[in-house]
């Protein structure tokens, strides 16, 4: 019954007319992990969810979640599930809207009882138990949405960009739950396009560009072997930038007024640099070393022309 | 203290993730065989319809429609009987009947009409409003089948259809009952045809709502109607005018759509026995449908509803 595995997919594709969503996504989640999926907006990431969770039928490809067939209505009372852009039943009351879902996930009444307002004091909305949704902020629907998903005490559970709308104080509420999922062994697949998010939280990330994973990696060794560099120059030309992005890693260099920012292979090209900025004829104030952040290598992996 | 709550309340028991679904499964092996394929989810489903058209005074709206509806016609009826007393009584028995018949009949048809109207509105936009809102994704990722969903939804609009019809349709009885003490013959079969009717346009329209948007399914669903209407009174002039070929056409439109001729059966048997022989009247039948055509509007209702759950099942959300 139990799989080492939370999520496979093989080859999993969704073609929309002739337009292609998904290209090719080939994933093992091994269970308990908290995996992120990240890309910019349009690369396919809600489409590979919505695969995944047997809303969108594949064009082609295989995928198993917890050992299941995707779609298998068994498997379902243990995923969780919190929808890009949440949407739902506003003319419902929190707590009738958690007990509706709760219902539908087959919990009885008496769990039902218990775990609802186990739910809302989590999530914070305790004091809006009997609100009705419609009034609600669009950071309370957020919370709203995650209590949700978390109901069945799920050991699968997909967040769609579960921070949008929300305050730093809802983000961090938010990691700290996703904090808790992990140490009690649950799998999370998190959507975002927010690489601080995923930075915090992952144990793992898959880039995914056009429908297709272009780089997948556990988050401690993907910066492993590069460094970022902070140069700040007095007296900045074009040419000299250019010049420096011959050190740089493709599309990792930003330049901000005199400040200049690029991802180099290792520590050995600092001195060139130096040297390059002091030939040009321009006052040379930083040259500081630093671990890259996940977002030099998303800007490195996805292309720079890609904003978030 | 959220860390704690989440530790030792909110998600424990920390689980080896691997016995937790074991668990689940042992302890409500009932409810989650419920949840997958039987009732369980649809009644939820069907609960919730409901609930949806009283939070959104759907419900209201039609019965405060159709009491004041009543209310007039419950005045009207009272004053023509006043002025049938007043007039020091019209002779003869049998042509009080026959009026208080004729108003029977122009109340159900009123009636017959509103059920319509009801059927289509409160069900145009139940599956295509939630894929657009994208509600629908948090249902149909529940451990259930969305044909459950489906057939959920349209339970509980037939249950509300029915309950309006008794409402409607038992009050015109009722009024020319009281007032008129005229009793309208076939009861049960005329407002079980009725039912039928209602229920077909409801089908439809979630059917529609499976592929369509709100605003197609509404121009489909009315279209189709009144196809069936106009087809109706085609087949009626055809069969005044003894020509076959316009006949056919009408039962033709009755076969695309078998909404109007399950209304004529209807009116044919709450009719008084002197206006089914009489013929052309807005609510009588001249060409009777077969009773072969109910048969027919219980087969379309559920191939109809079968479909749905099929195009819903295979479609992308």
């Amino acid at each position: 019954m139990d799989h080492p595995l939370a999520i496979q997919t093989r080859g999993l594709r969704k073609v929309y007319g002739d337009k292609v969503a998904v290209e090719d996504l080939t994933l093992d989640v091994p269970q308990g992990e908290v995996f992120g999926f990240l890309g910019p907006n349009g690369a396919g990431k809600t489409t590979a969810i919505k695969m995944l969770l047997g809303l969108v039928a594949p064009t082609a490809g295989q995928a198993r979640l917890l050992g299941a067939p995707i779609g298998d209505p068994q498997t379902r009372a243990a995923i969780g599930f919190l929808p890009e852009h949440f949407r739902f039943h506003e003319w419902l009351t929190a707590v009738e809207f958690l007990d509706l879902h709760a219902a539908l996930y087959g919990l009885d009444p008496a769990e039902r009882r218990k775990r609802i307002p186990e739910l809302l004091d989590l999530v914070g909305l305790s004091e809006a138990a009997h609100r009705r949704l419609r009034g609600f902020s669009k950071g309370m629907l957020q919370r709203i949405g995650l209590a949700q998903a978390l109901l069945n005490r799920p050991r699968l559970v997909f967040l769609d960009e579960p921070t949008s709308g929300l305050d730093p104080l809802g983000r961090r509420l938010v990691r700290d739950i996703i904090r808790a999922l992990r140490d009690q062994g649950t799998t999370v697949f998190l959507n975002s396009h927010l690489l601080s998010e995923v930075e915090i939280t992952c144990d793992r990330v898959a880039f995914i560009k056009a429908g297709r994973v272009v780089h997948l990696a556990a988050l401690d060794t993907l910066v492993e072997g590069l460094t970022a560099v902070d140069v700040r120059v007095g007296g900045i030309t074009p040419d000299l930038v250019a010049g420096l992005a011959r050190f740089a890693k493709p599309g990792s260099l930003r330049a901000d007024g005199d400040r200049i920012h690029l991802v180099v292979d290792d520590e050995e090209v600092l001195p060139a640099i130096s040297q390059w900025v002091l030939s040009q004829g321009a006052r040379l104030y930083a040259l500081a070393p630093q671990r890259p952040s996940l977002e030099d290598l998303f800007l490195q992996v996805i292309g720079s022309d890609v904003r978030e | 203290m959220l860390e704690s709550d989440l530790r030792e309340d909110t998600l424990a028991p920390p689980p080896p993730a691997a016995s937790l679904i074991g668990e689940k499964h042992e302890a409500a092996p009932a409810l989650i065989g419920q949840g997958v394929g039987g009732v369980g989810p649809i009644l939820i489903i069907t609960r919730l319809t409901f609930h949806e058209a009283r939070r959104r005074r759907i419900l209201v709206l039609g019965f405060v429609l159709g009491l004041a509806f009543l209310a007039l016609f419950s005045i009207g009826v009272y004053f023509i009987q006043r002025d049938i007393l007043r007039s020091g009584g019209i002779a003869d028995e049998r042509l009080i009947r026959e009026v208080y018949g004729f108003l029977s009949m122009a109340g159900l048809y009123v009636v017959n009409f509103l059920i319509i109207m009801m059927a289509a509105l409160i069900s145009v936009d139940t599956l295509s409003g939630e894929i657009a809102s994208g509600t629908i994704q948090t249902i149909v990722t529940k451990p259930l089948r969305r044909w459950q969903v489906v057939l959920g939804k349209w339970l509980g609009f037939l249950a509300m259809l029915s309950l309006y019809l008794v409402l409607m349709a038992g009050g015109v009885i009722l009024a020319v009952r009281i007032l008129g003490g005229y009793t309208t013959p076939n009861i049960m079969s005329g407002l079980a045809l009725m039912v039928l009717e209602g229920a077909l346009v409801l089908t439809l329209s979630i059917l529609g709502g499976t592929r369509l948007s709100t605003l197609a399914n509404g121009v489909l669903v009315f279209g189709l109607y009144g196809l069936a209407f106009v087809g109706g009174w085609v087949e009626q002039i055809g069969a005044a005018m003894h020509n076959e070929t316009v006949i056919d056409i009408g039962i033709v439109s009755s076969l695309i759509m078998p909404s109007e001729a399950l209304w004529r059966l209807a009116s044919y048997q709450m009719q008084s026995p002197l206006t089914r022989d009489l013929g052309m009247s807005p609510f009588a039948a001249l060409s009777l449908p077969s009773p072969a055509m109910v048969i027919y509007a219980l087969i379309y209702t559920a191939v109809m509803l079968g479909l749905a759950m099929l195009l819903f099942q295979r479609r992308d959300l």
